[in-house]
């Protein structure tokens, strides 16, 4: 790089690489990391004796039961647990829904569609990326409205005889997540059965394969390390997205990461949040590490 | 267990290019058949067609008599083997081999027994846990037909399996898989652009240009009587001589060159159609003193010993180069360059062919 550029710009790319990397990622994770083990004080009690770490911040998750039914069982649970879980669990559905769109798209852009006609379709794909995430997100909550276009559609082609109330609970949330993040499963898991060797898909055929068993026996296991990268890629922005659930939540949905926004935002306790911040990341990079593991992905194929 | 295949006026068009064109061929039961020429003549869209990845655009293929239009590769007793063998690089090598087997629903046990069974008809004992990874170009080669084999085909259909092996192993690998043929009774239907595997494997040869089958027959009779001027130049070299065929009498015709008047074979088919001469370099024949028949004065210009032969090229009086093979038979004298000698051959040997390029 020095030869290339000299000595000058190789210094000015490095201070910026250098201010990147220390600014605008490092200070502001440490300063989070420490704000969080730190009380909510009075400006004036700052540095004073009660100012002294502990883990009670994050232990306010553990605050305030609430009742819900599963299995036609009654269970406490503390709230901000079981908005967490259902983070995690509606998190996991969009990253299903994101496969199962992905997969074939990928599968037919990779391998059977004419590649004459390949840049176009990618051109339709990108194209919603050049409006802001917040108008399409927008977008989706008129598009699901009661009076919206698409209750209209459904009345009149007669699927439905009395308009559906589509943003109930999760709904729009995972519709949202799903639309916003299905091109990041999709371009690894194109990029991967890209490199598959059409003559494996065809012999596997020949040795009498059904199409079925040719992808479940060649094409995922070629394509597993993007399909691994597409799930997490897909499922860490699901669960940190807050725009999303903000403008596609119903009365019924909480998102961990409107949690953390109440903590900052209204409650104005930057300590809480800090902790509810800090706990989302480790807690899903646990879950992705438990979910590579079982699945026996390696951080390396990821990587690729 | 092993079928026959008939391809009944085959045609198969990309677009407004016509790949395979009009292809009529009777391959028998349990015979070792080869599809023979330069690439772009058809051969691989043949083999394509007869294991159902390609339909032809018209024309009717029947395996074992039956017509299998519309049948997917995963229907037809047919098993390919690619020419960069699509081995499964994430199974080990039982697994490879048995998965036809899988795919028929055959349980663990007897897939791993029967690919432990074909991994030593291949001559790979020990390899079943192995990685494709971990084996060598001609052990690859072995898994190959062993994965082929495992679902018991009644055809086999091979592209070119050997050009990827360096020259030793081709040529051991060719004995290999003629001695498979032989102890399994399948029909092998061989794709190659290398006349000597050709040759040397095959029962018959079907040679192809253009999309074309020019000729089908046994490989002596593919050498010694080409049917035109392609298959001749194909297959073997040959001092090809420009001229006007004159009127034949008992199968033979004179032929006006510039070198003089020559005499050589003419088939049927051949008159009255514009030929050339076409003799090869073993049968043309180098003497102080001028020939019986056909004899032309030249002058030495290279000669390479070869060992088993000596290649000798010469000139005529008119710049045209004639080659000729001298077989070493231990007391054969080189020829000094520079020497003034006669090029002479039998007309039975040499042949008046139509163009290399026969259409329509």
């Amino acid at each position: 790089m020095l030869r290339r550029y000299g000595s000058g710009l190789t210094l000015l790319i490095c201070l910026l690489v250098a201010f990147w990397l220390l600014m605008l990622v490092i200070v502001p994770n440490i300063t989070l990391f420490e704000q969080s083990f730190r009380p909510y004080l009075p400006v004036t009690e700052i540095g004073g004796p009660r100012d002294v770490y502990s883990l009670d911040n994050f232990l306010k998750v553990f605050n305030g039961d609430t009742q819900i039914t599963l299995f036609g069982r009654s269970f406490a649970i503390p709230v901000h647990v079981l908005t967490f879980a259902l983070t995690i669990l509606y998190s996991i559905l969009v990253t299903l829904i994101c496969f199962a769109l992905a997969y074939p798209l990928a599968y037919y852009m990779a391998k059977i569609v004419n590649p004459k006609t390949l840049p176009t379709l990618l051109l339709l794909l990108f194209i919603p990326l050049w409006v802001s995430e917040v108008l399409r997100a927008f977008a989706w909550w008129i598009i699901l409205a009661l009076k919206g276009p698409l209750n209209s559609l459904l009345l009149f082609t007669g699927v439905i005889d009395k308009p559906v109330r589509w943003i109930v609970d999760y709904n729009g949330v995972v519709i949202g997540l799903v639309y916003t993040y299905v091109l990041f499963m999709l371009f690894p898991i194109y990029n991967a059965v890209q490199s598959l060797d059409t003559n494996q898909i065809e012999a596997a055929e020949d040795l009498g394969a059904p199409w079925w068993k040719i992808h479940l026996k060649i094409v995922m296991p070629h394509a597993k390390p993007g399909i691994a990268s597409g799930a997490v890629m897909v499922f860490m922005l699901s669960a940190g997205s807050l725009l999303v659930p903000s403008i596609l939540g119903s009365t019924t949905s909480q998102w961990f990461t409107q949690t953390i926004d109440q903590w900052f935002k209204d409650a104005l306790d930057w300590n809480t949040a800090s902790a509810y911040a800090l706990l989302l990341l480790i807690l899903c990079t646990v879950f992705v590490s438990l979910a590579m593991w079982l699945f026996k992905v390696k951080l390396s194929d990821i990587a690729k | 267990m092993s079928a026959g295949i008939q391809l009944d006026d085959v045609c198969c068009d990309f677009g407004s290019f016509r790949a395979v064109d009009h292809a009529t061929v009777d391959i028998k039961p349990g015979e070792f058949f080869s599809f023979l020429g330069p690439s772009g003549c058809g051969k691989t869209t043949i083999l394509r067609m007869i294991s159902g990845f390609i339909e032809p655009t018209s024309g009717v293929i029947r395996i074992g008599g039956q017509d299998v239009k519309g049948k997917r590769p995963n229907q037809r007793p047919t098993a390919l083997i690619f020419q960069n063998l699509a081995l499964f690089p994430l199974m080990p090598i039982w697994e490879n081999i048995a998965f036809g087997l899988e795919m028929r629903g055959v349980d663990k046990a007897a897939r791993r027994a029967k690919a432990e069974e074909l991994l030593r008809l291949v001559d790979l004992p020990g390899a079943a846990d192995k990685m494709v990874s971990q084996l060598s170009g001609g052990q690859k080669q072995r898994v190959a037909i062993a994965r082929a084999l495992a679902v018991e085909p009644s055809v086999m259909l091979l592209d070119e399996p050997l050009s990827a092996l360096d020259l030793k192993l081709r040529q051991h690998m060719r004995a290999e898989l003629r001695a498979i043929q032989k102890r399994t009774g399948v029909t092998f239907i061989y794709i190659t652009h290398d006349q000597g595997e050709a040759l040397a494997m095959s029962d018959r040869v079907g040679v192809m240009s253009q999309g074309r089958i020019q000729q089908i027959a046994d490989p002596r009779e593919i050498y010694n009587n080409p049917v035109n001027g392609f298959v001749a130049s194909f297959v073997g070299e040959n001092n090809i001589i420009d001229g006007t065929a004159g009127p034949a009498a008992g199968g033979l015709a004179g032929f006006d060159t510039a070198l003089g008047g020559l005499r050589a074979r003419i088939s049927p088919e051949a008159l009255g159609r514009p030929v050339k001469l076409y003799v090869r370099p073993e049968h043309t024949i180098l003497t102080e003193a001028p020939g019986p028949e056909n004899a032309v004065p030249v002058t030495v210009t290279e000669v390479s010993f070869e060992g088993a032969f000596i290649s000798v090229l010469t000139q005529t009086e008119t710049g045209k180069v004639l080659a000729a093979e001298i077989r070493n038979d231990g007391s054969a004298t080189v020829p000094a360059i520079g020497a003034k000698l006669y090029a002479s051959f039998s007309a039975e040997r040499a042949a008046l062919l139509p163009d290399a390029t026969v259409r329509g």
